[in-house]
This record gives C-alpha cells, structure tokens and sequence, in this order.
C-alpha cells in the first residue's frame, strides 16, 4: 500500500481538494474587499447566462470549434502523407510535428505576432513588392486568434491521427479497390471510418484546450477578443471577483466533463479507447 | 516556418526586426546582460528539476502500485488521476491558486514547485504504466523466492526493468515544467517569475529582437531534449 500512499495524498490535497474549494468558493457572495463572503447564493450562475458573458461562452465554442475543424482539415491529409512516405522521409516530416509540439506555445504565438503585425514581415514583404500601399492589419482580431489557435494545436491533432492512419490496415484499401470503388469512395467508406478513433481523440485534444487557452487572445486579439478563459482569468486577477470566476471555472470544466463523456460513448461503439 | 523565420530575424541587426540590415549576436549578448531573464531562466530550471525528480518518484511508486494490487476505489484513484490530464488547465490554475490563498501561503517558489509537480504526476503514471504492461511478474517473484525482501526487489529487479519508462516520464515531466505558461500564470509569485512568464510579459510589452534570440536559444534546448527523447525510445524498441 505504501506505493499508493504518497500520490493518493498527493492530488486529493492538491487537486481534489482546490477543486471542492473552487466549487464552494461559486456558492458565495463577493465581499466588498474582493473577498468572499455569506450568504450563500446560486447568482453568479445565474448570472453567467446573461447575454453578455453568455456569449463569450459562446464565441469560445465557436472559436474552439473551427480550431478544431480546421486542424483537421489541414491535419489529416498530412497526417496520411507521414504515415504513407517511405521510413526515412518518415522520420525527418515527424519533425515537422514534434519539433513545434515541443516548442513552447508562447514562442509559437510569438512567432506569428513577428509575421502578422503592421511593421511584420507579410506587410514589408508585400510593400516592397508593391502589392500593397498601406500595410495590413493583420494582427488584433478574430482571424489573427484562429490562426495563433490552430498553429499551437495542430501537433495534438496530427499525432493521433498519425497514429491510427499508421494502423490502417492497407490490404484493406486494396480490396476495396479491387471490388471496384473510387479513390474516393474508398476513403469515406473504409479509410475514414477506420481511422475514426484518431479523428475523434485529436479533435477531443484541440477542442478543450483551446477553451481555455488565455494568452493567445491576449497577445493576438488584442483587447477586442474574449473568451472564456480570459473572462475567468480576469475575474480572478483584475475585476477580484472569485466566487464569479469559480462559477465560470465551473461551468467550463461541466462543458468539457460532457464533451469527454460523449466522447467515451462514441468512441466505446467504435471500440476504440485511445485517449483513455 | 514561422519559427524559421523567428531564428533568421534574431541575428538580425535592426530594431524594428522586420527589414534585414546585417547579421549581428548583438541580441544574444543582450539577452546575456539581462539579469531578469537570467533570474526567470533558473528559476524555470529549478523549479523543473525539483518538481521533476518528485513528480517522477510519486508517480513511478503509484504506477507501480496501481499495476501491482487491485484495492477497493482503485477505479476512484484512476479518475482522479487521468482527469488532471484531461480537464482545462485554467481550471487547475486558479483552483491551486483558490487553496494557497485560503491557506494563505505566499506565491513563490513553493506554490510553484507543488503546482508544477500535482500537474506532472499523472503524466508520470500513464507512462510508467504503459511500460509496465509488458512486465514479466514471474522475476519478481523469483526474486521473492530467492529471500529479496519487498524492498529489494523493487529497487534491484521492478526498477531496472521499468528504467527507460522511468527516463521518458521524467524527461516529460521536465518539459512540461520548462514550457508551462497557464498554471505558473496563477502560482507564481512576483519573485518566482518563470521563463514562459517572462516571455508573456516581454512579448505584451513590445516586440524586441532579444525575444527572438532568447526564443531561438529555448528552441535549441527543445530540440536538443526531443533528441535525447527519441533515442530513449529508440532504445525501448
């Protein structure tokens, strides 16, 4: 038992235990002091379903969702190109992934803040060229968000994916083909099915953590651009209303407590538990 | 590419990075003469290396264990130790910092230390058990027969075996601390600032060539562990 011991007291004092707290702490008033204080109230759930913090919810999601989306889009096919080359290309386009996977995502949002700013390296290049007369704004707004989300996510699509394509059974795509189907049916009808484990741990992989990921609406959006892990942040840090920020902490971490479990249901008829 | 892009400009002469005027190490001395990012750099570095060395050890033991025995609440144990992994990482951040304040434990080191390691662990775990599940039970038994106490056992036969999982999982836990930026956010005191804090600030502030110099320095220790890693894998198969 004393192998058990140390991490069972270990994550119910440090995690078990702040999370209860969290969940109190969402039952409580705000003290004038930006403390908290009695009496107990279900407020600052109610009020996180007014319109306004409703819809940063909601832009998040959205926002979350095309990450999600488009880090498949362009995830997939390269994806299949890695698992396809021959062993010692193979080896050299894994780094392509790992290398930025490995890169801390600050270094990585940075870099596309030096590419997209007014005085970035796409303006001056299409200034020089004379594309253009007035540099673009290409920074500080929603689309300018995608792209730092999509860039910092695409390894945590692409490493599952690569994964199951890699399983792929290919005598399978050949019998598919000798049966007579098109390229195309044979990959709606055999290779995506079977490589739909992948796609659904990776999108599970892009899709909650760009919930919450706070410093690249700040560094790239601006001030224009709030989701939701920047209004929990600023509840905590700035407005020192806890017992708002724990609720919207909370109803975060429900949100992702469901797309989990919908995910294990899906992935339980699939018969394929990769994640967990 | 853009971080090919981040490497060029950091031997780039001029201040406003976007135009190329000439090479220069310029930045890189710079960087060499700030003493706050000198502090933040062994701060992350002290930090990774202790919260590393516990993390693994509270997890080696707790793979160990979980393999081992099955004991009433162990589905309980599992759950509570996969959904670190799995829920938002802001979530973790401000709960640690909602307990330290309860407790009223100043942010520092220590705040950043117990963070960094409650978010390793089960990192730690799922490796380590990946590895154990090929284990061949029967040598520890053998070892037991031949009159090695639990003890021995574990230490001269289970950890042998179980090394290169062991070497993975700490080098993961050390990246993990090297690179995290939201839960160090919350934890952190204003004396404890790590290099990924560091970074945020400089990068809100303006951009500088010093942060592609020192952007391109951590991208060479990166690549440098990805490459340590591979080979611990390479030896694994």
């Amino acid at each position: 038992m004393w192998t058990i011991g140390p991490v069972l007291v270990w994550m119910v004092a440090l995690f078990l235990l702040p999370l209860v707290l969290v969940l109190a702490v969402s039952f409580f008033s705000r003290s004038s002091f930006g403390g908290i204080d009695l009496p107990l109230t279900l407020d600052n759930y109610i009020r996180f379903f007014d319109p306004l913090y409703f819809k940063i919810l909601w832009v998040s999601c959205v926002l979350a969702f095309f990450t999600t989306a488009s880090c498949l889009v362009f995830g997939y096919p390269f994806a299949y190109i890695i698992a396809r080359s021959p062993a010692k290309y193979r080896n050299i386009l894994m780094l392509l992934i790992i290398v930025p996977f490995w890169t801390n995502s600050l270094i990585r949002t940075y870099a596309w803040i030096v590419l997209l700013r007014t005085e970035g390296v796409i303006n001056t290049l299409l200034l020089k060229l004379g594309l253009i007369d007035q540099p673009l704004s290409l920074l500080y707004n929603e689309t300018a968000v995608l792209i730092g989300l999509i860039y910092t996510m695409l390894p945590f699509m692409v490493l599952p994916l690569y994964a199951s394509i890699e399983k792929l059974d290919r005598t399978l795509l050949e019998a598919a083909r000798d049966l007579g189907a098109k390229p195309w049916q044979t990959f709606c009808r055999v290779t995506l099915p079977l490589t739909a484990p992948g796609i659904l741990a990776g999108s599970l992989l892009v899709f909650i953590p760009s919930l919450g990921l706070f410093f690249i609406p700040d560094l790239m959006g601006g001030s224009k651009t709030v989701l939701i892990g920047n209004l929990i942040k600023n509840q905590f840090l700035t407005a020192r209303d806890w017992p708002f920020g724990a609720a919207s902490s909370i109803i975060l971490m429900i949100l992702t407590l469901l797309f989990i479990v919908g995910y294990i249901l899906v992935s339980k008829d699939k018969q394929g538990k990769e994640l967990l | 590419m853009p971080i090919a892009i981040l490497i060029l400009y950091s031997f780039n002469q001029s201040k406003l990075n976007a135009v190329w005027t000439g090479f220069t190490l310029d930045w890189y001395l710079k960087l060499m003469q700030n003493s706050d990012v000198l502090d933040a750099m062994r701060t992350s570095l002290l930090v990774a290396l202790i919260s590393t060395i516990a993390a693994t050890m509270i997890g080696t033991l707790a793979a160990v264990g979980m393999y081992r025995y099955h004991f009433r609440g162990k589905t309980a144990l599992d759950a509570m130790l996969y959904l670190p992994i799995v829920i938002p990482e802001i979530v973790m951040g401000i709960s640690l910092l909602a307990l330290f304040a309860q407790l009223q434990v100043p942010l520092g080191y220590f705040t950043l230390i117990a963070a960094h390691i409650t978010f390793s662990v089960p990192f730690v775990v799922v490796v380590v058990r990946a590895r154990m599940a090929g284990f061949d039970r029967s040598i520890e038994e053998a070892a037991m027969d031949l009159g090695a106490t639990p003890w021995q056992t574990f230490v001269k036969v289970t950890v042998p075996v179980i090394a290169p999982g062991i070497l993975a999982s700490s080098l993961l836990a050390f990246t993990l601390s090297i690179d995290d930026v939201i839960i160090s956010f919350f934890v952190a005191g204003p004396s404890s600032t790590t290099l990924p804090l560091k970074i945020f600030s400089m990068v809100k502030f303006g951009v500088t060539p010093e942060i592609n110099a020192l952007s391109t320095l951590m991208l060479i220790v990166t690549l440098f562990l990805v490459i340590i890693a591979e080979r611990i894998r390479m030896r694994k198969n």
